[in-house]
């Protein structure tokens, strides 16, 4: 039984979040456009045949000041995240510091059929969705064999 | 208040979460914690005080087109959990919770007897 509390079910993650958090730190081999992982905000991306899903895991940020650009194939989000912890002059203390505050900045490559003119965004319950629609001619086309 | 890792029942135990990120700030009249937990609805969210153990969990919804398939994961899990222990000068009884934008903001107050108080220097 003692083991369980040695090694508890978050252990895992817990590792995990350690551990980027000192990738975030160190910087020890960043790709050409800054930290791929464990950057603010958290990005996963879908596809469908008709369409490129990106969602940004943004919370906490007003929707108004996100700005998204799409440029040659390229799709920023920026923005800024203000800080909830006290002045050094309050009369509080940080016990734990561990959420993302200042200005962020992410870039995700698409791939080249999609359509630059059909995106929509939409922030709900702090993710970003935005959506890119595919050009028709991409999608996959059955040739019938004579 | 400090970490621990959560006593429930041993199926819960299974289930791999996300850790969410926390603030926690300190004051005179309490505590205010922080918690990043995007993605997750307005009833997706569970916090509860069992004994001194407060616990915070949320499932993540969201509005996945058809047929859509993951290319790159950041966010690999859909629960956040985590918990914490309360020490015996916060009310538990008291604590207020608001929810905007996918960061959850709690403030747990100081019980009465538990608020500072000047003590007054006696001088003979």
């Amino acid at each position: 039984m003692i083991y369980r509390s040695l090694f508890p079910r978050d252990f895992l993650s817990e590792l995990e979040r350690l551990q980027s958090e000192i990738r975030q730190n160190l910087d020890f081999s960043p790709s050409i456009r800054g930290i791929s992982r464990g950057g603010f905000p958290a990005i996963n991306v879908g596809s469908t045949p008709k369409s490129v899903e990106i969602y940004a895991f943004a919370p906490g940020v007003d929707p108004a000041s996100i700005d998204v650009q799409l440029e040659k194939g390229v799709l920023t989000v920026a923005g800024e995240r203000r800080s909830v912890l006290p002045p050094p002059e309050a009369k509080a203390t940080a016990h734990i510091d561990e959420r993302f505050s200042g200005r962020f900045r992410r870039v995700v490559t698409l791939p080249d059929d999609i359509d630059a003119n059909s995106v929509a965004a939409r922030y709900r319950d702090g993710v970003l969705h935005i959506s890119i629609q595919r050009r028709a001619a991409a999608e996959p086309r059955r040739i019938t064999v004579q | 208040m400090s970490e621990t890792v959560s006593k429930e029942n041993p199926s819960a135990r299974e289930a791999a979460t996300l850790v969410p990120p926390v603030d926690v700030i300190e004051d005179q009249g309490g505590i205010t914690l922080y918690a990043d937990l995007p993605g997750v609805p307005k009833d997706g969210i569970n916090v509860h005080v069992d004994a001194d153990t407060l616990s915070i969990e949320g499932e993540i919804a969201l509005d996945l087109p058809e047929g859509v398939e993951s290319t790159h994961a950041e966010v690999s899990l859909p629960r956040y959990r985590r918990s914490f222990t309360l020490s015996r000068e916060l009310d538990a009884d008291k604590v207020n919770a608001e929810f905007t934008h996918g960061v959850l903001k709690l403030r747990i107050p100081k019980a009465e007897h538990a608020l500072p108080r000047k003590i007054q220097i006696a001088v003979e």
